[in-house]
């Protein structure tokens, strides 16, 4: 086969693949649009059959146009398919945004759908106080099918002949596989999610009843506020996010969902199969617990000193809930943006920003550096200073528990540096970027992390009237962040392939 | 001149009276931006009432939006009474003046910036808006929903060649 044939061929099974994955999201439009006649928001109505119409336009065109390409994926279309589908995905999914008029501009709904997508939670919108509830439906859902992973959404009920599937599924960001087979694994995140997605809405619902709101309103704000916390996403349908409901009852159900939301599916999957045991040795738990008690530590020392909430109970509804809300890379607020610029002293602000850059556990719905990375590279120093102080004959091996105990080997170690080093240099550059639009240093360091770790939180930088080129920014930003660099990296040089042909 | 002893009380109290209570309606970015400044002090506060009155026993809270941020407001459920139409899709709120105690990191309410209202007066009532159903684009969304089906049958069509095709 010629060169000039393979490559075709390649961008054919690309977008085979991509076109799969659009359709799907098209057919998730029909949730909102259910919602939105429940309602009687009949224009919101027509806007999402709009958006169904398109993706489904746009996706089959892409499996009609790509219909001869082989159907088995080498590892590098299954990236490339991966990050193009989330890219092909994001424009489509804006159309309904775009259409209600909540978003000033298309880029804008850009932002928020990739927002909702990786589970950032940074947001654009205005006036969400009176935005449809379809479209309420539709920013969560989003966040909660991006949590999970929409290729995973893809491989469970659109994609049945992919041979090499678990490419695609890696490229998403995601590596464990549960099951021996890809698709299985697929259906299993789906099992556990959708079992906790029932238990959790209740949960949040029964809590917004105890505070008063009416039974439709708790309902559907249990449903959304459980998407976007177990997913680690931290949309909330009022602008003023989880403070809108002033409850401890309210945020008590939420931390418990978001912080079972940043655990590894395998984690999960290994307790749903009777390995309760998994919760105490897992590396990830101990490294989450270990860095989040130290963080806290900074945060209570700031806030102590500063004289700001002085309680117990208030340090620990404001300075460990944002703490935790930073580490799970979930980002629902409390309090309001720029409270963390005005009122919190630099020390809790540095650890918050620690903790989104940590963030959560891998093949989670969390973003950041990841607690298996950062207890990797702990145990590596560890090693090295017990290789340092030991006698030069003696044999030194260093093992790790993440669903069973593992060899610590150099090849981990690389992997797991090399992925915290493209973290901070992402955060650095976004930081740059604010800073070089004239931006504070603080604030934009803080924003580009949030960004960065998919985390959400916000000194208040990023809103509408931020530059267009900084949105950008952020979109890219978040989209690598979520998929671990790898894919779009592979995406960039499959791009060069094709156009240079090596 | 007897009674002068009298005056410089009096005097004294109308000038603390109108000192203590400042009048002036603040905005929720003047609450956030000088919260330390605004600490315990009485404030008045107008904002639209948007999404739910949640009712909590004897009291309420309710989130008022001035156009920029929508802070927490505690009052005496008798005082939520008042309000008739909440801010939503279709709807606006009522926009209504408080006039209450400001906290930067109440201690009762877990350290939320809240106001504590003691009156409530509603401005302006709100209203449901009327909205025109959009007939173009439920066209244009029929015309597109044609095209859609067509290509997804196209696709069957094709799966259930390429089957026969793998059967033969």
């Amino acid at each position: 086969m010629t060169g000039g044939r393979k490559r075709f061929e390649a961008l054919l099974t690309v977008g085979y693949y991509s076109g799969r994955v659009v359709t799907g999201i098209g057919l998730l439009m029909l949730v909102p649009l259910a919602v939105a006649l429940l309602y009687g928001e009949w224009n919101v109505a027509v806007d999402f059959l709009i958006g169904f119409a398109a993706a489904l336009i746009v996706g089959y065109g892409l499996v009609h146009l790509c219909y001869a390409a082989p159907r088995r994926l080498t590892w590098l279309q299954g990236m490339v398919a991966a990050s193009l589908s989330w890219l092909v995905a994001m424009v489509v999914a804006a159309l309904p945004y775009w259409l209600s008029g909540h978003w000033s501009s298309y880029l804008d709904a850009m932002f928020d759908v990739m927002s909702g997508f990786t589970t950032t939670g940074l947001v654009l919108v205005q006036d969400l106080d009176h935005l449809a509830n379809g479209v309420n439906m539709w920013r969560h859902l989003l966040t909660y099918v991006g949590g999970q992973g929409m290729v995973v959404l893809a491989l469970t009920f659109l994609i049945r002949e992919a041979s090499g599937a678990y490419a695609i599924y890696v490229g998403e960001g995601k590596d464990e596989r549960l099951l021996p087979n890809v698709r299985h694994t697929a259906q299993a995140i789906w099992f556990v999610s959708i079992a906790y997605l029932v238990v959790g809405t209740l949960l949040q619902a029964g809590a917004g009843l105890a505070i008063g709101m009416p039974a439709d309103r708790s309902f559907f704000h249990g449903l959304w506020v459980f998407m976007a916390a177990w997913s680690t996403g931290g949309f909330a349908p009022q602008s003023s996010n989880l403070y809108y409901y002033h409850s401890l009852l309210y945020e008590l159900v939420g931390v418990l969902v978001f912080i079972c939301g940043s655990f590894n599916f395998a984690l999960h999957w290994a307790v749903w199969t009777g390995n309760r045991k998994e919760i105490r040795r897992n590396i990830e738990v101990v490294s989450f617990f270990v860095t989040s008690t130290l963080l806290f530590t900074l945060v209570a020392a700031g806030m102590a000193k500063a004289g700001l909430y002085h309680t117990p109970l208030l340090m620990l509804r404001k300075g460990w809930y944002h703490l935790i809300s930073a580490h799970t890379t979930t980002g629902f607020m409390t309090v309001f943006s720029r409270q963390f610029l005005e009122d919190w002293p630099p020390l809790p602000l540095t650890a918050l920003i620690v903790a989104m850059l940590i963030g959560g556990s891998a093949s989670s719905t969390a973003g950041g550096y990841k607690g298996l990375r950062v207890g990797i590279i702990a145990k590596a120093v560890a090693e090295e200073v017990r290789r340092i102080v030991a006698p030069s004959s003696a044999v030194i091996v260093t093992k790790y528990h993440h669903i069973r105990d593992i060899v610590l080997e150099d090849r981990h170690v690389r992997s797991a540096a090399l992925i915290v080093i493209l973290y901070t240099l992402t955060w650095l550059f976004g930081t740059l970027m604010a800073v070089q639009f004239g931006y504070p240093f603080g604030e934009a360091a803080f924003e580009a992390a949030s960004a960065t770790g998919n985390v959400g939180l916000s000194a208040g930088l990023v809103s509408p009237s931020m530059p267009d080129l900084l949105k950008a920014v952020y979109i890219g930003i978040m989209w690598a962040g979520r998929l671990e660099f790898m894919s779009v990296f592979a995406l960039l040089g499959f791009l060069v392939w094709e156009v240079r042909g090596r | 001149m007897r009674n002068a002893w009298f005056v410089l009380p009096v005097a004294v109290a109308v000038w603390v009276a109108a000192t203590a209570s400042p009048a002036v309606a603040l905005s929720s970015a003047e609450l956030i931006g000088e919260a330390r400044r605004h600490d315990g002090r009485e404030v008045v506060y107008r904002g639209e009432v948007v999404g739910d009155v949640m009712r909590r026993g004897r009291w309420a809270v309710i989130n008022l939006h001035d156009g920029s941020n929508a802070l927490g407001v505690w009052l005496p459920a008798r005082l939520a009474g008042e309000i008739e139409l909440t801010g939503r899709y279709g709807v606006t709120g009522d926009t209504v003046e408080v006039r209450g105690s400001f906290h930067r990191a109440c201690p009762v309410h877990g350290g939320d910036l809240d106001l504590h209202a003691e009156s409530l007066t509603v401005v302006e009532r709100g209203k449901r808006e009327r909205l025109p159903f959009r007939r173009r684009r439920a066209a244009l969304a029929g015309g597109l929903c044609l095209v859609a089906l067509g290509l997804a049958l196209w696709e069957r069509q094709r799966k259930v060649a390429e089957c026969d095709g793998g059967l033969s």
